[in-house]
């Protein structure tokens, strides 16, 4: 059961890996990368790390995204 | 540099990363059994200590030095974030920005859910000795927490509860609280952060020694921290205008 569940959750880390390195533009990579942020959590909670997982939330499904999302709005703005 | 130079010196590099990479998976114990003999060893170490939280007994005690210097390269990316983000020659900082508009029922989700996030950020912070997370975890709960704020649609209110130099002083004094701590445990225990307190009873609020203060410290600088590091992108998404 307990492989079972590790083999689920590496599978949904690397395909959303994928996506993330798939996405082009930086704004919407900030989304996916979120979601990739989360999806990484549950396998470290999968692999009974919830101290690594409380981390990954917090940092990489809240804290990068947010800094990508408002760094490409503000050089968006420059541009114009 | 020229693009042949560039690409020898990532080879080079990282041969010497393959070979140190693959010597350190030859000698790892396996994946997926019931050898775990860094288990055995932080265990052993944290009930020692009376530390409920084994990763906390190695953060904050076993290996309390490598902490510090994390602490330490937080403060610095957010003191480098702050000088690369000030408000550049040609541009002015404007008082406040222009008003959106927000519906009632996410400002109202976003004041309930800020209660919410800052309870469980303390909670994390205060019992990291105890259950999964500590100082730097419920550090950035707390910070990213105060946010909703600014998602509520009140940015003055973020100003107003987020008093910047507050929070620039709350970062030096966390990272210096948990220095402190460290030359006290030279004084009294004859090493850097040695944990010299009573060590009470394992599972009790008060036990672990010096691990739930040093968390306390972290989390201190790490909510601190992050609010400001945040501030800087907000303040130039927000605030900054090109003089014309």
């Amino acid at each position: 059961m307990n492989a079972v569940l590790i083999g689920v959750a590496l599978t949904l880390v690397a395909a959303a890996g994928a996506v993330v390195a798939l996405t082009g533009r930086p704004g919407r990579q900030a989304v996916t990368l979120s979601a990739y942020g989360l999806l990484l959590a549950l396998l470290f909670l999968v692999l009974q790390a919830p101290d690594v997982a409380l981390s990954q939330i917090a940092v990489g499904t809240v804290v990068v995204p947010l800094m990508v999302l408002l760094a490409v709005r503000r050089i968006r703005r420059g541009r114009r | 540099m020229t693009r042949t130079v560039r690409l020898v010196v990532f080879g080079l590099g990282g041969a010497a990363l393959a070979v140190l990479f693959a010597l350190a998976l030859l000698r790892m114990p396996p994946f997926g059994t019931a050898d775990h003999p860094y288990r055995d060893l932080a265990v052993a170490a944290a009930a020692a200590h009376q530390t409920g939280n084994a990763v906390s007994s190695v953060n904050f005690d076993v290996r309390g030095l490598d902490t510090l210097g994390e602490e330490i390269i937080l403060l610095g990316s957010v003191v480098g974030a702050a000088t690369l983000l000030r408000p550049a020659r040609d541009e002015s900082e404007r008082r406040e920005p222009r008003g959106g508009r927000v519906l009632d029922s996410t400002a109202l989700l976003c004041w309930v859910l800020l209660a919410v996030t800052t309870l469980i950020g303390i909670d994390v912070v205060v019992h990291g000795h105890l259950t999964p997370g500590g100082g730097f975890q419920g550090g950035v709960v707390l910070a990213t927490g105060l946010h909703l704020l600014y998602l509520a649609g009140s940015y003055p209110a973020l100003r107003r509860l987020r008093p910047l130099s507050w929070y620039q002083w709350g970062e030096g004094v966390g990272a210096a609280g948990f220095a402190a701590i460290g030359v006290a445990g030279t004084v009294a225990g004859g090493a850097y952060l040695a944990n010299v307190l009573p060590l009470g009873t394992l599972g009790h609020i008060a036990s672990a020694g010096t691990v739930p203060l040093l968390s306390l410290a972290v989390g201190v600088a790490v909510t601190c921290g992050t609010v400001v590091l945040l501030a800087q992108f907000l303040t130039q998404e927000l605030r900054i205008t090109r003089r014309e």
